[in-house]
């Protein structure tokens, strides 16, 4: 018995398993057709040369010392934040709340730099500043990871609003403490007598932070890949049944990640007061919340490869403000390169994930 | 004393630009699409029209009412419905992430929107010291001719813009459709469970894409209306803010439900402008944690519906996952 049966154009089915050289090769031309595309948006708006867009964009990160310098901090700081989200992604917990925690780091770490600079010897004042910069980020990621495990209170959602009630409670420290007043700003706290600054090595205040990022991404690999908690971790991220199964307090878990991964966003808001602005905005730590879920998931979590992730939008970001000067227009061009970019990266991982099979021929008979 | 007649009205023009964004991205979660993308798009929107505006005033010897409403709605609709586009084909059809997805709209949509903002001048090389589509604003912002006469009554009703009265009149449409009729029943089990909706023979691609496409373009109507009539035709960098995000958090607020959408805006305007109307005295910092009460609102509202736990109440049950017919 014949019969004539409707074959797709493109069966699309899920890939096992992919040799890892050829997920690279994928994504390499997403990344080389993102760049061209953005090249073509260049030409458009700017009217210039590609090639000078692109020189221009390595300029901007490595033309002189002090650019490189900036890069770098840029660098490791997003680092941070994005090694603090991973292990919360790893168990399908989607912190959007990056920001808020590295702010209530901020926080924590100014209020004992103003209230307590003249009461304690410097080394000491530091140290309390990191506790209550870990604190603070900590209890942020705290509270939606208690609702989370108790009562499955969407966590994304409750994250990302937990991000605003940080930056209003930042906004009205950074009123309250205001110097001079009337500025509505903090200025940069102890400036004379350096009371909380970390020390700088060799002159330079970014190196410390440098080691920091560094320690913390091999640190966050073992954390991840080789120790119990790094396990539990993932066998709740597949599957919570399961982990329930073989005897994983679910809810500890969870609250215990949760807390773990603020308080390095805690520590990513203290290097910033302490280590390089001294001061508290409520810009200081610059949606890098946000850029850090994208370095953390583009990565597929994997501290190694969240260097290259976020290298990648560092470089665009710090590239096309340079564009943007050298061409004088608006530093926003870099969000759209950054975007376009990304719509690749993101896209591409379909081709990873999943097969196409085309229709050979016209419609088959099918026995 | 507190001025009931003069806070109204403010509350209500706070109020719109997140009543179209938290519509458009109530129709779009009901989809299963949880879209981060909307701060992006409403930036999206605005500038659109801007621009669509901005060429017509400045090529039109004479402006005729219709074209100078007609060509920054339409310019703003094919601007969000682009990103709506976007959204749609990496997350529906490539299935990728929908939060990694909606942050990078937003990072790329806020671009677009403070870019062109801030080079346009340059960039279409005319002769004018900032964007003020004051004409536009005037056809856009059009009151009713009695309003003025109707005493308080007239301020606080009548002395709007179309749009909003038209964002009132979709929220209220929406809610019907979703709730009453076929093709928002069928919406609502493609955001309950797909896989469900798909045996049942509704074509889940066909919804998701149309819901969220639908869905930015309200939103970006969002920002229409702040650019042209809120903010009198002046597109300032960032002035927009975080409302895009405030109009996602009123979607929890409204527990998914359009028509409640209506007062939940105008609550959250008026939450966002209150520490204007409270009498602070010499102690401004106090003013900025009241600008915090709609996320901390927010929250607690979130955590009741979870609290209490009925199921009418939930988010869509596949709110944030991609849909692949052959997962099992």
């Amino acid at each position: 018995m014949n019969s004539a049966v409707k074959v797709p154009l493109v069966h699309i089915t899920r890939r096992k398993n992919i040799v890892w050289y050829r997920a690279w090769i994928v994504r390499v031309v997403a990344v080389i057709m993102a760049l061209i595309l953005c090249g073509i948006v260049t030409m458009l708006l700017v009217g210039a040369n590609p090639i000078d867009v692109y020189k221009t964009m390595v300029v901007g990160n490595f033309g002189t010392a002090r650019k490189i310098w900036f890069m770098l901090q840029d660098l490791a700081i997003l680092l941070i934040i994005s090694l603090a989200l991973a292990p919360a992604f790893r168990m399908r917990f989607w912190n959007l709340g990056g920001d808020g925690q590295a702010l209530m780091g901020c926080l924590g770490a100014t209020t004992i730099m103003i209230l307590f600079r003249d009461s304690m010897p410097n080394w000491l004042l530091i140290i309390c500043m990191l506790l209550a910069a870990l604190f603070g980020g900590a209890l942020w990621a705290f509270i939606p990871a208690f609702f989370k495990s108790k009562w499955n209170t969407n966590e994304t959602l409750f994250t990302l609003m937990m991000n605003y009630v940080a930056t209003q409670l930042v906004a009205y420290f950074v009123v309250f403490w205001e110097n001079p007043k009337g500025s509505s700003k903090i200025g940069i706290i102890n400036q004379r007598t350096q009371l909380g600054w970390l020390p700088t090595i060799g002159g330079n205040k970014y190196i410390l932070i440098i080691i920091v990022a560094v320690l913390l991404t091999v640190g966050m690999f073992v954390y991840m890949r080789y120790s119990k908690h790094g396990y539990e971790i993932s066998v709740v991220g597949e599957s919570e049944p399961t982990a329930r199964y073989v005897g994983i307090k679910v809810r500890k878990v969870i609250i215990r990640t949760l807390i773990l991964s603020g308080a390095i966003c805690g520590l990513a808001g203290f290097l910033l007061v302490s280590g390089t602005d001294h001061t508290m905005t409520t810009t200081l730590v610059g949606g890098r919340g946000f850029t850090g879920v994208m370095v953390a998931w583009l990565a597929k979590f994997n501290p190694f490869f969240m260097v290259i992730t976020s290298f990648v939008l560092v470089f665009l970001g710090r590239g096309a403000s340079e564009i943007s000067t050298m061409f004088g227009l608006n530093d926003s061009f870099g969000a759209i390169l950054t975007g376009i970019i990304l719509f690749f990266i993101i896209g591409c991982e379909f081709f990873l994930n999943y097969e196409l099979h085309f229709r050979h021929g016209k419609n088959k008979e099918v026995q | 004393m507190f001025d009931i007649v003069a806070f109204i009205p403010r509350a209500v023009v706070q109020g719109i630009p997140l009543m179209f964004g938290c519509v458009g991205e109530t129709i779009t979660e009901k989809s299963g699409n949880l879209n981060l993308g909307t701060p992006g798009i409403m930036y999206v929107g605005g500038i659109c029209g801007v621009i669509g505006a901005f060429f017509y005033e400045h090529n039109a010897t004479k402006m005729v009412a219709a074209l100078a409403i007609l060509i920054p709605i339409l310019c703003c609709l094919a601007g969000s419905l682009l990103m709506g586009l976007i959204y749609c084909f990496l997350t529906v059809t490539l299935r990728a992430n929908q939060n990694v997805t909606g942050l990078a709209m937003t990072t790329f949509g806020v671009g677009i929107g403070n870019f062109f903002g801030g080079s346009l001048i340059k960039l279409s090389g005319a002769d004018v010291p900032s964007i003020a589509l004051s004409r536009t604003h005037g056809f856009i912002s059009a009151t009713l001719p009695f309003a003025k006469n109707w005493g308080w009554v007239g301020k606080i009703f009548f002395s709007y813009g179309f749009l909003a009265y038209m964002a009132i009149v979709l929220a209220i449409v929406l809610a019907v459709l979703i709730s009453k009729s076929k093709m928002g029943l069928n919406l609502r089990a493609v955001g309950e469970s797909p896989a469900t909706a798909d045996a049942a023979g509704i074509n889940v691609t066909k919804y998701k894409y149309f819901a969220t496409c639908i869905g930015a373009m309200i939103a970006g109507l969002g920002g229409l209306y702040y650019v042209m009539d809120f903010a009198s035709g002046v597109w300032s960098n960032d002035a927009f803010g975080d409302r895009g995000w405030l109009a996602i958090a009123l979607v929890i607020f409204t527990i998914w439900r359009p028509g409640h959408s209506i007062w939940a805006s105008i609550l959250f305007g008026g939450l966002c402008i209150l520490h204007m109307f409270i009498p602070t005295g010499t102690n401004l910092a106090v003013k900025e944690l009241y600008k915090g009460i709609p996320y901390v609102v927010t929250i607690i509202v979130l955590i009741f519906t979870s609290l209490r736990n009925r199921r009418e109440d939930q988010p869509p049950a596949s709110l944030g996952l991609s849909y692949f017919r052959e997962d099992r």
